[in-house]
């Protein structure tokens, strides 16, 4: 992933927008974090359906410690002319299956149980299956996000673990 | 003659692969001054051009051309296009290998003998057996240098492995060690000793773990009597009016199309290719594909066992860190029917880096169960079970008319189904693995469902009888003097042991054995 994130920040902005999500503010061609930390112009697709399916992407792989910004990163592939008709009929059906469960829309869906429920109804339709297993490379393959597992990635460049660690296991 | 060699030099012998078995094969033929053209279908990578990121490494190493699937194991459904996690390099799978380098055992040989009938498996006994092999087996530890043989000290163990051994031993295990390796525990002159670095499938960066890319291969062309053509897919093998193979058709990078003639044709190119490439060959005068009077190429597909255990702890382990597959318990490989399966398994350690967890931990999965356990990454330690499947005639390499590579050539269709005796075996290795792990305290077990293939075997089966499989105990096919399988496609059952150590063996004594025959007159 090659999105320098902080470049797409346009803080100004954030006072024109609309909060709709529990942390995902929607404006006029962008959406952005509550708190101002980050923020994505759109290209094609709608705010409102990006804010969707940041929050959709969260829902398919939770991870409490990840900012927004890494889903907002793996599913902004999706922000191409390209891929806009497929993105917006799945976003659009996504919200009527919300609404059939007697919800306003998917983002308005409080709960994640809730929101959960109504992903295990689509889960088998071709759009559910894209999101998800883009997300498989589009949210784990981003090295801004291994530390956050512990995970280390290459050691070559270092010399290995030879002398760093590889026998430390203290509790054995 | 020294290499290169002209197309219609019909003195050498072509080998058709670079890993285990034909580059292996191919450096022993040239160091006995056998004029050889070896045909690789990947690009040439060294240790400088490794890249240890999972899945640029993927995209770097791995066979990606097309494939298909069928049948009820869950990488039909998971990895539809990808049944296999092998290599397309000079090299071949030796780069993405883990170095574990066991022996097959004595009643693995005489699998038939021992296990019985078994309703729906094609069960038979090798031609050859642990004796005959022992001196191979002695030249293949020599020449990979496996720790714990020819007075190697065995690696230090990892934390991966510190778990694994002190679970193995509450449980009563004995047979428990770093195992045997292909890597060195200490430096040789021409590959250094382990640096604990992890990435061991990427390709070890310090060649410290043997392959044929650096080793074998430039060994062969440093003697003036081996030429690597990379790149080059071999399409077709040719026969004369008497049956006999007379060279290959071949594809290089551009895709033009090269005719190598040949007096001996020898296939390495794994156990999904190699019966592909032979039902290619199909021709007026071998209609089902060449080599296959018995019916048997193709068929008996057998991948190991397989299956994952992971375990979290309310501790860190780091599991990514240190030699990924130094750790073994050895105990259940012994052949036991009051378990409730006839065979056995071995349990190695593993791991995976974040970016592959997340793709191969529970394949589809999502939500909450699913993200819980990556959580806990740091604190997780792993295992993988390698154990002996079922060799079933309906488990087999097809060719799908419906779908054509970029050579326009059916691509090849990987069917496998399990045997009950592989579902008690593999349900009985997840228990012994989470109970591995609970003796340590973990606080949630894993059992995970098996990855696509790197064990790939059985599809050009070795038999005495030339109606029951494809090649002899030479790796020689039946049918055609002059053509051999010299890959794991010639495995008549998988044992439970990796299968790289015994590709390797049987190499070196193909190699003497087509040097003989070519000396005597005879090919």
């Amino acid at each position: 992933m090659s999105h320098d994130f902080r470049k797409m920040t346009r803080r100004q902005l954030l006072s024109r927008g609309v909060a709709v999500g529990a942390a995902i503010v929607v404006g006029p061609g962008f959406i952005a974090g509550h708190d101002g930390a980050w923020a994505s112009t759109m290209d094609a697709l709608k705010p409102e359906t990006m804010a969707t399916l940041v929050q959709m992407a969260r829902d398919i792989y939770p991870h409490d410690q990840l900012a927004d910004e890494y889903y907002v990163i793996a599913v902004k592939g999706y922000d191409v002319p390209e891929a806009v008709d497929e993105t917006e009929a799945g976003i659009s059906a996504l919200d009527d299956a919300a609404r059939a469960a007697g919800h306003d829309s998917y983002l308005k869906t409080g709960w994640e149980k809730d929101r959960v429920a109504i992903l295990r109804g689509i889960e088998d339709t071709e759009f559910f299956q894209k999101v998800r297993g883009g997300l498989v490379t589009g949210l784990y393959n981003q090295k801004a996000i291994w530390p956050v597992f512990g995970y280390e990635g290459e050691s070559y460049s270092q010399g290995g673990y030879i002398d760093r660690g590889f026998d430390d296991i203290a509790w054995i | 003659m020294t290499a290169p060699f002209d197309l219609t030099d019909d003195s050498v012998v072509v080998i058709i692969g670079t890993g285990a078995g034909g580059g292996v094969l191919a450096n022993e033929l040239a160091q006995k001054g056998v004029s050889v053209v070896a045909l690789e279908a990947g690009g040439r990578y060294l240790p400088q051009d490794y890249v240890n990121d999972e899945w640029e490494s993927f995209g770097q190493l791995a066979w990606l051309d097309g494939r298909t699937t069928s049948g009820d194991w869950r990488v039909a459904k998971d990895f539809s296009g990808l049944p296999a996690w092998i290599v397309k390099a000079v090299g071949g799978t030796t780069t993405h290998w883990a170095g574990a380098s066991l022996r097959i055992r004595d009643h693995e040989w005489k699998a038939k003998t021992h296990y019985g009938a078994l309703e729906g498996a094609n069960l038979l006994d090798w031609p050859i057996d642990g004796a005959e092999m022992a001196p191979y087996y002695d030249k293949a530890e020599k020449k990979l240098n496996v720790t714990r043989t020819n007075g190697n000290a065995g690696l230090p163990g990892s934390n991966n492995y510190k778990v694994l051994e002190a679970g193995a031993q509450k449980l009563g295990y004995k047979e428990v060690s770093t195992g045997r390796m292909a890597i060195n525990s200490a430096a040789t002159e021409d590959r250094p000793a382990c640096q604990q670095t992890g990435s061991c499938f990427q390709g070890c960066k310090w060649g410290a773990k043997w392959s044929s890319a650096y080793t074998d291969i430039p060994a062969g062309e440093a003697t003036g009597n081996l030429e690597v053509r990379e790149k080059a897919h071999v399409l077709k093998i040719e026969h004369d009016d008497s049956g006999k193979v007379t060279g290959v058709l071949y594809a290089d990078a551009d895709g033009n199309q090269h005719m190598q003639k040949a007096r001996i044709v020898c296939v390495a190119g794994n156990s999904i290719e190699s019966p592909r490439l032979l039902l290619n060959s199909a021709s007026s005068m071998y209609p089902d594909g060449m080599a296959n009077s018995s019916g048997q190429v193709g068929r008996n597909y057998m991948r190991h066992l397989t299956g994952s255990v992971y375990g979290i702890f309310d501790k860190p382990v780091k599991m990514w860190r240190g030699t990924t597959m130094a750790g073994i318990v050895q105990d259940e490989a012994r052949h036991d029917p009051s378990r409730g399966f006839v065979g056995g398994y071995e349990l190695e350690t593993l791991s995976l880096g974040l970016p592959f967890m997340a793709a191969f931990l529970d394949p589809g999965g999502w939500g909450r169960e699913f993200t819980s356990a990556l959580d806990q990454y740091e604190n997780m330690a792993g295992m993988w079970i390698v154990g002996e499947d079922m060799p079933q005639e309906t488990n087999r390499i097809t060719l799908n008319t419906d779908v054509t590579d970029q050579y326009g050539q059916p691509v090849p269709n990987v069917h496998y189904s399990d045997h009950a005796n592989d579902v008690a075996m593999r349900n009985h290795a997840y228990d012994r693995g989470q109970a591995i792990y609970d003796a340590m305290g973990a606080t949630r077990t894993l059992p995970t469902p098996p990855y696509p293939s790197t064990h790939n075997l059985g599809t050009n089966r070795m038999s005495e009888n030339a109606q029951e499989g494809v090649v002899n105990r030479w790796g020689q096919s039946h049918d055609i003097a002059n053509l051999f399988v010299s890959d794991g496609s010639q495995f008549t059952t998988g044992a439970a042991e990796n299968p790289t150590l015994t590709i390797v063996a049987l190499a070196i004594r193909q190699a003497d054995h087509i040097a003989d025959e070519m000396g005597k007159g005879n090919l």
